[in-house]
């Protein structure tokens, strides 16, 4: 297979690219690289748009090279990539309704976020006036004798984010589930334009809430590869500790959520307990239970004092003790066993496929974790395991989740024990002219990525695409031949993010 | 399982005070919580969730107050799965203009009396995502609001104390009427 620097040195190169490379290539090498995926040598990680750009982001399968592929298309048309690699259909629809470029050849042509409701088309653009009449979405069909449908959403029954699922079910079983989404869209894109790097670092932290140290990290990587910062040590170290907690208390809640869509509720409220107690220490520590607004461009914003550290030290010893206990509930209550063991299966060739990140890859087989490669400091220096099955079920994913429980818990303690004194913090000076780069960092979820050109000491452009992009499709994939009573276990053992992937 | 729910008659009650929160604010806001509950609703107060755009950091949470150190179903509140059984709209998000529609329908499908809060800093005006060209720009713009609680998102205890602020002037309301 010819790598991605065979690639390069046909393509136009961009300077002032960080860290990886970025290559300018014509509408051949972009219809090679579609090619490519669709093969699966590379895997797509984003796929985004300009006024009258597109951009790809792959990672070689291997040797977990990454690149960003680019193609202008003046006459805003580009070959497709999701005509021959599934994967990218939610981005191109996406990319026509935001900045008006059209792939050739879609499958799909339906508009995604755009539910005709802003008033204007286009809006990252050349906006043009909103369509005077609203067509009414088509979901796609599903044939057959004694078919129903059941529409659910945006505004669920639980305490959830919105969205619309509509499921086809012949009798209790279901035939197709297609998701609607897009009801969370606020802009973030947009509002990130012509804004200073402080400012868009508060709007990455708040594009998915239990995902605000992912996103702050992963945008503020990105700034400092921009900018070429080196970060202090310290603050390098102490980053990696709130993203553990923030993976440590995501998990335990889902681990416990789970469990209780099965109607299982006595370990959710065990979970609960746990998450309650991460939650607790982080503010303590960090001054917010969600630790938003702590990491920021140049370092940290905050330092962890003796107070702050005990705190953390005993809520991670505290769920050391009881944690085993809600393993071995977990894996001896039959009843509950039933309900997830065999459901929702996700084949490891769509997840390998989707490059599903996170829990969902990792429970059908799929390795990757940004920590451990392409990686970065400080997990280098640090022992964990990246715990993956097979099997791809429920009961799968709720393993992965435990098994990242043990993982977090032993990378916290490995960061409290040896962490580096010294300053928190380097000023972000402005550059001068364009400069671009991107980042990607592991999140509880999956792998956040983040692509930046800052000019002037303003965001020109940040592109922000959330795991959710590559597992939400996956649960339309898992639920079928499934009862429509499992999808709620189904869409908790996935978690996606509705509002990481509307923005 | 036996043994886990064996452990906790000897354990004791799970809500024993945690370090960095002042348990006595908190039993406060229960008592007066409850006793203003009942003058208005009798036992129960109802709440419909609806997440009108926001990040899913406010839904973090509300979900936090039915945990066992909050446990917010011994006051009678309680989170309900239909606006048609609800006293009170809990509405987070800047209201992204997709959720308009659903959160007008949803205001109209409560039966009255009912109460709407708008909960956390972008459900005032819009926070950080005011000015989009997807964002309305705060609850109120859509369906009037009774009380905001602020926070990005609100702890859990904030929020309690905004459910005992509505109950309140809901009470005092009713009194003068």
């Amino acid at each position: 297979m010819p790598s991605l620097i065979d690639l390069m040195l046909e393509g136009r190169k961009i300077r002032q690219h960080s860290p990886w490379p970025r290559i300018v290539v014509d509408a051949h090498l972009w219809k090679y690289a579609a090619g490519e995926l669709a093969q699966g040598g590379w895997s797509l990680l984003g796929l985004w748009g300009e006024p009258t750009t597109v951009h790809m982001a792959v990672i070689d399968r291997d040797t977990a090279e990454v690149a960003v592929i680019s193609l202008d298309c003046p006459s805003r048309v580009y070959p497709s990539v999701s005509q021959h690699h599934p994967p990218a259909i939610r981005l191109e629809r996406t990319i026509n309704d935001l900045f008006g470029l059209t792939a050739e050849d879609l499958p799909d042509a339906r508009p995604w976020l755009d539910h005709n409701r802003w008033g204007v088309r286009f809006p990252l653009s050349d906006r043009i006036d909103a369509l005077s009449t609203t067509a009414p979405y088509r979901f796609l069909a599903a044939e057959g004798d004694g078919m129903h449908q059941i529409a659910v959403g945006p505004v669920h029954a639980g305490i959830i984010e919105p969205g619309h699922f509509r499921f086809t079910a012949s009798g209790e079983t279901v035939v197709r589930l297609e998701q609607r989404l897009g009801y969370t869209h606020k802009g973030i894109e947009a509002l990130m334009r012509g804004t200073s790097v402080e400012r868009g670092a508060e709007l990455a932290g708040r594009v998915s809430g239990d995902s605000t140290v992912a996103y702050a990290y992963a945008f503020s990587r990105a700034a400092e590869a921009v900018l070429q910062l080196a970060v202090p040590e310290r603050a390098v170290w102490l980053r990696a500790l709130l993203a553990e907690l923030e993976r440590l208390a995501n998990h335990l809640g889902d681990i416990g959520a789970i469990c209780n869509d099965a109607s299982f509720g006595l370990m959710q409220a065990h979970c609960n307990v746990l998450r309650e107690d991460v939650l607790r220490a982080s503010n303590i520590a960090f001054g917010h239970r969600l630790m938003r607004d702590v990491i920021v461009p140049g370092g940290l914003g905050r330092d962890l004092d003796e107070k702050g550290r005990a705190s953390i030290r005993a809520a991670l010893d505290n769920i050391h003790i009881r944690f085993p206990a809600l393993i071995e509930l977990y894996d001896n209550t039959a009843s509950l066993q039933d309900r997830t063991v065999g459901t929702g299966i996700v084949t490891s060739a769509l997840a390998r496929q989707y490059a599903a990140g996170g829990y969902v890859g990792r429970a059908s087989g799929r390795t990757f974790d940004a920590r451990r490669a392409p990686g970065y400091a400080p997990y280098h220096d640090l022992r964990f395991e990246v715990p993956v099955l097979d099997e791809g079920d429920v009961n799968a994913r709720v393993w992965i989740r435990i098994r990242e429980v043990e993982q977090s818990l032993s990378l916290a303690n490995q960061v409290l024990d040896r962490l580096p004194g010294g300053p928190l913090r380097v000023p972000v000076a402005a550059e001068a002219g364009p400069r671009e780069g991107m980042a990607l960092v592991e999140g509880f979820r999956g792998d956040v990525m983040v692509w930046l050109r800052l000019d002037g000491g303003r965001i020109d452009r940040c592109y922000l695409r959330d795991p959710s992009w590559f597992q939400w499709p996956l649960l339309e994939a898992a639920i079928e031949d499934n009862i429509v009573a499992d999808f709620p276990l189904c869409n908790k053992s996935f978690n996606c993010s509705y509002s990481g992937q509307d923005l | 399982m036996r043994k886990l729910l064996f452990q906790s008659f000897f354990r004791g009650p799970l809500t024993e005070p945690a370090p960095a929160l002042d348990e006595t604010a908190v039993e406060e806001l229960a008592a007066a919580l409850k006793r203003a509950a009942r003058r208005r609703l009798g036992r129960s107060l109802s709440i419909r969730e609806i997440d009108a755009g926001s990040c899913n950091g406010c839904e973090l949470e509300i979900h936090a107050l039915s945990n066992a150190y909050y446990d917010v179903e011994r006051f009678g509140i309680r989170f309900v799965a239909s606006p048609r059984h609800a006293d009170v709209l809990m509405v987070t998000g800047p209201v992204t203009k997709n959720m308009r529609d659903a959160l007008e329908r949803t205001y109209h499908a409560t039966p009255d009396p009912k109460w709407v809060i708008a909960l956390g800093d972008c459900a005032r005006d819009g926070g950080c995502f005011a000015g989009s060209y997807a964002v309305v720009g705060g609850v109120s713009q859509v369906v009037p609001v009774d009380l905001h609680i602020p926070g990005c998102p609100p702890p859990p205890v904030t929020i309690l104390q905004g459910l005992l602020a509505l109950l309140d002037r809901t009470a005092k309301t009713a009194a003068s009427t």
